[in-house]
């Protein structure tokens, strides 16, 4: 089984590309388990979503003060 | 010119100054990010028939000018960008990753579960500290984080304007998100609940 180290890179990778079946499934396998990935694996998919909306209060912010 | 087509420009320069803050932040450079708005500003209004009332005007703009940016980012010679990565200490950043896992490759801490983080972005002063923790990334491991996740280049597009490798920018995003993630954590997450239900109040 892969260390935690490792599936938390590769959850990092499946966010800007496409994983082989067999990361996907180490991945599957290992959150299933691992609490503590788990968090990892949702918690960057919500950065992802605040890094975006980040941007939308941004253009937001700035266009009330122009 | 007819009045239509003043009626435009003038739209158009109303939101010129928020253009040229989303661009400086990008761009870091008052010069570069104000070209960026002119041509934004340029396309727009040669463009200004496909865009219907004024609703979606600032979204349509905002992309032209990511677009502008990406541009720029795609024309500019490696000497002047890639020189500033090329910097990256490895040495600092493998120490860094060291803080987040013990040797045997388990979580040193690692992440707690987090109370309704959808609840947070309806908070004000979630963002004031989210800001806080994208602005607490190294400077360069800051721009490859928001070239990806703010101005939406793809890995590939990232690593040609970077002249990062491949390798280097798994290893950089990966380690901006183990740093965000942890500083959310820190600094908003597990703060006391009461503290941040009286700031709600």
């Amino acid at each position: 089984m892969r260390s935690c180290r490792d599936i938390t890179a590769l959850v990092s990778q499946g966010l800007d590309k496409q994983l082989s079946l067999g990361e996907r499934l180490a991945i599957g396998v290992h959150v299933m388990m691992c609490p503590r990935c788990r968090n990892f694996q949702s918690q960057t998919q919500f950065i992802r979503k605040a890094a975006h909306r980040y941007t939308e209060q941004l253009q937001n912010s700035l266009d009330k003060k122009s | 010119m007819n009045t239509s087509s003043q009626l435009i420009e003038a739209l158009l320069a109303e939101h010129r100054p928020m253009l040229f803050r989303f661009a400086l932040l990008q761009l870091k450079d008052n010069e570069l990010a104000d070209d960026a708005v002119q041509e934004t500003l340029l396309a727009a209004w040669q463009a200004s028939a496909s865009f219907q009332g004024t609703a979606g005007l600032r979204t349509w703009l905002i992309g032209i000018l990511k677009h502008k940016i990406a541009d720029h980012w795609r024309r500019s010679s490696r000497e002047v960008t890639a020189a500033v990565f090329d910097q990256i200490d490895n040495d600092a950043d493998e120490v860094d990753e060291d803080d987040f896992f013990i040797s045997n490759g388990h979580w040193n801490g690692g992440p707690s579960t987090w109370n309704d983080p959808e609840a947070a972005l309806k908070q004000l002063e979630f963002w004031a500290i989210y800001e806080i923790c994208q602005n607490n990334l190294p400077p360069k491991m800051a721009r490859v984080f928001m070239l990806r996740e703010l101005v939406g280049l793809d890995a590939e597009e990232v690593c040609r304007e970077t002249g990062l490798s491949d390798a280097n920018y798994w290893v950089t995003m990966h380690r901006a998100r183990l740093r965000l993630r942890e500083c959310l954590e820190i600094r908003w997450f597990n703060q006391p609940k009461t503290q941040k239900d009286n700031k709600h109040a």
